[in-house]
């Protein structure tokens, strides 16, 4: 079966903020005294994987590993420096939960206004409006603009849309931490509902029971780095072992 | 074009938010030129005195276009820097976000043009054939700061000065655009570069066809059709150049 997502030796380099130029006089003035170095941080560091149709697979690594540049690049928000990435797909991005919301507008209004961001169009968002709204227990207050929900109603909201609408691979952040834990449940239970009918699930999260329980096989990246790849257990066990050995 | 239905939720976005919570909503698109060219003819027929034929026209014409590309050139530049949040997390095009926002100002302008017909059937202005070809300059001038609107929404991610120097160009420009003077008041070694002024050509043609019904010469057809071909493709294929490193700035 041919993949669904191709990541091939891809490498991210990073210009450091302090090396940024921003404004005009800064750049020809560095220009001038040739200091317009470009000094950077290496994100990623030619990794290499595949995820076939069907696949559910966890992002596993320490904070600053590299996890989420993946995913961004994954996403098509960010494009490698080098190596290439192909996804022969539609995504639905979770790197954040309500990361499009307009706070002025509606909820309502968001429902469609995020739908066409993933890319759908308004009879389409229509139809699966009420399975939205319903999975996000937000009827009483879909009406109200955003800017007056709590961060688990925007939470609600932002993942109902993102499992609602038809892609084939959904891409999951570390987005499950806010909300309560009857929500986390109804969010795990909806990814497996997903899963089961059969989207792909790249998953980032330190929760590793969670990974181990979505999971199959997981990527372990260390310092930008592959450092493993293969069934859930086995890495997140010797991903486990190598972090008690930091610890002393 | 998966992403035309975006750019139409964008520009519904604005439209709804531009006029949110205001007592007389859209009303004011149309209520605002009147109000300004009111000023402006009171200011400049007590002042400076200038001999224009139908100069509240005259004056309304010049002011809706120019408007219109101040505003939308304005909030185009902004258009990725307020979206970055975005940017960050949702593959999108990211062209959609200024040309979404020029043509809410579009769509504003349209409903302005509104405030031109009452002018006209205030000063009594004969109606021609020839008036309904108003929307062709407009074609050309939605195109046009399009192509503006892209280059500074791309240079004010990575040079933040743009946006400061843009209000003062735009201020040269108003200055150099014939909209409350005619171009006859400037010497002619003057007036011979305010001629090359793709607005300024855009609003004549746009003028003559409100104010007399004659149709402009070829030349100025084709001379402002030239203008916003040319800058909607500089300002694609700069935008293009600049896009990819947008993440690394926003």
């Amino acid at each position: 079966m041919s993949n669904l997502i191709d990541v091939k030796d891809v490498s991210m380099r990073f210009i450091m903020e302090q090396e940024r130029t921003n404004t005009l006089k800064e750049y020809f003035v560095k220009l001038v005294r040739r200091k317009l170095r470009f000094s950077g941080f290496t994100a990623l560091d030619g990794v290499s994987f595949s995820v076939k149709p069907g696949e559910a697979v966890a992002l596993i690594g320490r904070n600053g590993s590299g996890k989420s540049t993946m995913l961004k690049i994954i996403a098509g928000v960010m494009d490698p420096t080098k190596g290439s990435v192909s996804v022969n797909g539609s995504i639905a991005p979770l790197i954040e939960l309500g990361a499009g919301f307009d706070l002025d507008l509606t909820g309502r209004e968001n429902v469609f206004l995020n739908g066409a961001l993933l890319g759908f169009n308004h009879r389409y968002m229509a139809n699966i409006y009420d399975q939205i709204v319903d999975f996000a227990e937000l009827e009483q207050f879909i009406d109200v603009p955003v800017r007056s929900y709590s961060s688990g109603m925007i939470a609600r909201l932002g993942f109902s849309i993102a499992t609602h609408v038809q892609a084939d691979i959904l891409v999951v952040d570390e987005v499950l931490a806010v909300g309560d834990y009857a929500f986390q449940q109804k969010c795990y239970k909806r990814m497996e509902e997903m899963f089961a009918k059969g989207t792909t699930l790249m998953f980032v999260s330190h929760e590793l029971d969670q990974v181990e329980r979505l999971c199959k096989r997981a990527v372990w990246i260390d310092h930008g780095k592959l450092r493993g790849d293969g069934p859930v257990e086995e890495i997140c066990g010797a991903y486990m072992k190598w972090m008690k050995g930091q610890e002393q | 074009m998966k992403y035309a239905h975006l750019i139409v939720e964008l520009v519904k976005r604005d439209l709804k938010l531009k006029y949110r919570r205001s007592f007389l909503g859209y009303f004011w698109s149309l209520l605002n030129p009147l109000m300004m060219m009111t000023v402006m003819m009171v200011v400049f027929s007590y002042m400076f005195r200038f001999d224009i034929e139908n100069y509240p026209l005259y004056l309304i014409c010049g002011q809706t276009i120019f408007n219109f590309f101040n505003e939308s050139t304005n909030r185009a530049m902004y258009s990725i820097l307020e979206n970055s949040a975005l940017l960050k997390k949702v593959y999108v095009p990211k062209c959609v976000f200024p040309l979404a926002r020029v043509l809410s100002s579009f769509t504003t302008m349209a409903l302005s043009l509104l405030a031109v017909l009452i002018v006209m059937v205030f000063t009594r202005v004969r109606f021609h054939l020839s008036m309904l070809l108003f929307f062709v300059p407009l074609i050309f001038l939605l195109l046009f700061a399009s192509g503006v609107g892209m280059i500074l929404s791309g240079l004010a991610v990575k040079f933040q000065d743009v946006t400061h120097l843009y209000s003062v160009l735009v201020m040269i420009l108003m200055y150099a655009t014939p909209i409350f003077y005619p171009i006859e008041a400037v010497p002619e070694s003057v007036a011979r570069f305010i001629r090359l002024n793709p607005l300024y050509v855009i609003i004549t043609l746009f003028r003559e066809l409100m104010l007399s019904g004659r149709i402009p010469a070829a030349g100025s057809w084709l001379y402002a059709a030239l203008a916003a071909l040319v800058m909607f493709a500089i300002g694609s294929a700069l935008f293009d150049r600049m896009r990819k490193s947008f993440i690394y700035y926003i």
